[in-house]
């Protein structure tokens, strides 16, 4: 479902040298699979998910998604894919503050054009735990609630593949568990694929497939 | 949700500043409604005395310009006064002769024509005196036939009209010769009705100025716009009587060796004596001949005569106004112009402000699919929003203010400022304004174009 060949990328520095950041000759994940990924921090594990999700261009390489590549389109051809074909879970939930948990969701629809759903975004909210609080603004909404209100949202347009960079990172260790098992659960339920980032073992033992960075990325491989 | 509903509550996110920004495009269109309406007001006042209903105006030699502004406007010091037979030379038909007749004295030539009379077929000369006041408002003595004959507005199609009473009379039993008229202005301020009387000042304001003689009031004219507003009409027969007001100097024009007596006629009989012909001076004389063409060909030769000069009005009246209006109005139009930049840079600023700050949601709308020509839509659309509701709140503001003062404007002009009324100007600068605004967002909407959304994700 997901497929990665051959991927570079590197970032210029201000000295005007190149820094290579991936170098990743094959990657794969399934339909359905929920997949962990763990490494060291600055190892590329959120530039790698950026390249996933079209989010930073390759230098080559090839990505596809379902069978679309990504990673050779034009900017806007890279935000289709991404709009239709993925979630994106950040770190630091990354809500919008303006708007409520209930216009949160909907955003992302209205971006992928013919996918609004407002029923779907009020169930998405009700699985989450916060039919309650659909009106309220991030502000007046713990972290964990925000992240939930993160996950709904990511769901929204039914992706293929869910993205999650560190989604507990930044959550107190109660909630931690809870928005692990809801992604997990949501997942499971749509038939959605999971690439997660952690730095948790605790989080990445419940997963049948875990990658460390370096096993996939010969960077990181030849540095260790 | 859609991208209006994303830029509206965007806008709303940063409530103060876009409410400040929006209230700053209104203050500037406001301005630029209220500079409109301040030029219209001009233009049409300008319009409305454009055509003051006669060709010429015969006075004393000196300035034309003066002449213009001193019987026209009521502007200015009075100048020199031509004597009475000047104003019979300009009465159609026999008209000399009978003017002659009802009046008496001595005068030269008693039985001719007067010698533009042939020119004068269907028009009309009206003699004005000038000179006093009444409180601060000048005092123009005159015949009944002012408001009879003259006309005002651009094309001259609006008659004087009376918002009480009537026009005065030269003589009747009830007042004799001291009937009076006034500008509606005048009445306002004075607090005059039909009925009052008052006594006029003698060349200045004051009432150590003031002669004996009362004249009643017995009509008020209806507001036109023009200076007849703010004066007082008074009958040319009363102002004769006043001590000061008669001929005081020898009439050079009209030797008196050459004059004879003249009885008045029996008709007039009845009525008190008047101010003999010799005795009596005019400020001015309105002429209207039978067509244009006959005032050009009479404006040679009166200006060869002595002490007497023949000046277009109209034509006095386009060059002040050319010189004056014109300028104002330009001066206008940039004001405008300067009003309509600092509006599009306010919201220019604004918007550009809060970029650093949104980098990071349009990062986020950028990750969730959002396109970047989309970004720049909703960044472009919040521009357009705020120029469009700061536009509407200005144009209610700018006309609301114009509605409070047009009892003002309209005591001091004629002229009537509904909330509706709307120059043709407004109907291009206020879309162009909105467009400038919108123009601004183009900066900020350029700069969500360029946002590195993986930068942008993680800061």
């Amino acid at each position: 479902m997901l497929n990665l060949a051959d991927v570079i990328k590197s970032f210029r520095l201000p000295d005007k040298t190149n820094l290579k950041i991936l170098d990743v000759p094959k990657f794969v994940v399934d339909e359905g699979e929920q997949v962990v990924l763990i490494g060291e921090s600055g190892g590329g594990k959120t530039t790698l998910l950026n390249c996933i999700a079209g989010i930073t261009k390759v230098d080559s390489g090839f990505i596809s998604i379902d069978g679309v590549p990504i990673a050779g389109r034009s900017e806007t051809g890279r935000d289709k894919v991404r709009a239709s074909k993925y979630g994106y879970v950040f770190q630091t939930f990354n809500l919008l503050p303006g708007f409520t948990a209930l216009e949160n969701v909907r955003l992302g629809m209205t971006f992928a054009a013919g996918r609004h759903n407002l029923a779907r975004a009020k169930e998405l909210l009700d699985r989450v735990g916060l039919s309650d609080r659909i009106h309220h603004k991030p502000a007046a909404l713990s972290v964990g609630q925000q992240q939930r209100v993160a996950v709904a949202r990511a769901l929204a347009n039914r992706p293929r593949l869910l993205l999650a960079d560190e989604p507990t990172a930044n959550i107190d260790p109660a909630n931690q568990q809870m928005i692990i098992d809801l992604i997990r659960n949501c997942c499971e339920q749509e038939n959605i694929a999971m690439l997660m980032v952690t730095h948790s073992m605790q989080i990445a033992e419940q997963f049948e497939r875990v990658e460390r960075l370096e096993d996939i990325n010969r960077v990181v491989a030849s540095k260790s | 949700m859609n991208i209006f509903h994303i830029a509206l509550k965007n806008l709303m996110q940063r409530g103060l500043a876009s409410l400040l920004t929006m209230f700053s495009m209104a203050l500037g269109v406001a301005l630029v409604v209220m500079v409109l309406s301040i030029g219209w007001v001009l233009t049409e006042s300008f319009s409305r005395n454009s055509n003051v209903g006669y060709n010429l105006l015969v006075g004393s030699k000196g300035g034309s310009l003066q002449l213009t502004l001193n019987t026209v406007f009521y502007l200015s010091s009075p100048i020199e006064v031509i004597p009475y037979e000047e104003y019979l030379e300009y009465l159609p038909g026999d008209g000399r002769q009978k003017e002659i007749g009802k009046i008496g004295g001595r005068i030269a030539e008693p039985e001719r024509k007067g010698s533009y009379s042939s020119y004068m077929g269907g028009g009309f000369a009206v003699p004005v005196c000038l000179g006093d006041y009444l409180d601060q408002y000048r005092v123009v003595a005159t015949k009944p036939d002012f408001f009879v004959n003259l006309r005002y507005g651009e094309a001259g199609q609006f008659e004087y009209s009376f918002k009480s009473g009537r026009n005065f009379e030269e003589y009747n039993e009830e007042n004799g010769y001291y009937e009076a008229v006034i500008g509606s202005q005048v009445a306002a301020t004075l607090g005059k009705q039909v009925g009052d009387t008052f006594k006029v000042a003698h060349n200045a304001p004051g009432k150590e100025n003031e002669h004996a003689e009362e004249f009643v009031i017995v009509g008020i004219l209806a507001s036109s716009g023009t200076p007849n507003d703010r004066a007082a009409f008074i009958n040319l027969e009363g102002f004769y009587f006043m001590e000061g007001h008669k001929r005081a100097f020898e009439d050079k024009l009209n030797p008196d060796e050459l004059k004879q007596d003249v009885e008045r006629n029996e008709e007039f009989a009845g009525q008190p004596p008047r101010v003999p012909l010799e005795k009596r001076d005019l400020t001015a004389v309105l002429v209207k001949p039978a067509s244009g063409r006959f005032a050009m060909l009479m404006e040679k030769p009166i200006n060869k005569r002595p002490n007497v000069q023949a000046a277009s009005p109209m034509e006095e009246i386009g060059n002040l106004f050319a010189n004056i209006v014109n300028p104002v109005k330009y001066a206008l139009l940039a004001l405008t112009t300067v009003i309509c930049a600092v509006s599009g840079v306010s919201i220019l600023v604004s918007i550009y402000n809060s970029m650093n700050e949104r980098k990071r949601d349009i990062a986020v709308m950028r990750a969730l699919g959002a396109r970047r020509e989309m970004v720049v839509f909703i960044i472009l659309l919040e521009a357009t929003l705020i120029a469009c509701c700061g536009g509407f709140l200005g144009w209610f503001i700018g006309h609301g203010v114009g509605a409070v003062f047009s009892p003002l404007v309209e005591a001091r002009t004629g002229i009537q400022i509904g909330f509706f009324t709307m120059t043709i100007y407004e109907g291009l600068i206020i879309p162009a304004l909105i467009l400038v605004a919108i123009l601004a967002g183009v900066i900020p909407a350029f700069v969500a174009y360029r946002t590195d959304v993986s930068k942008n994700l993680t800061s």
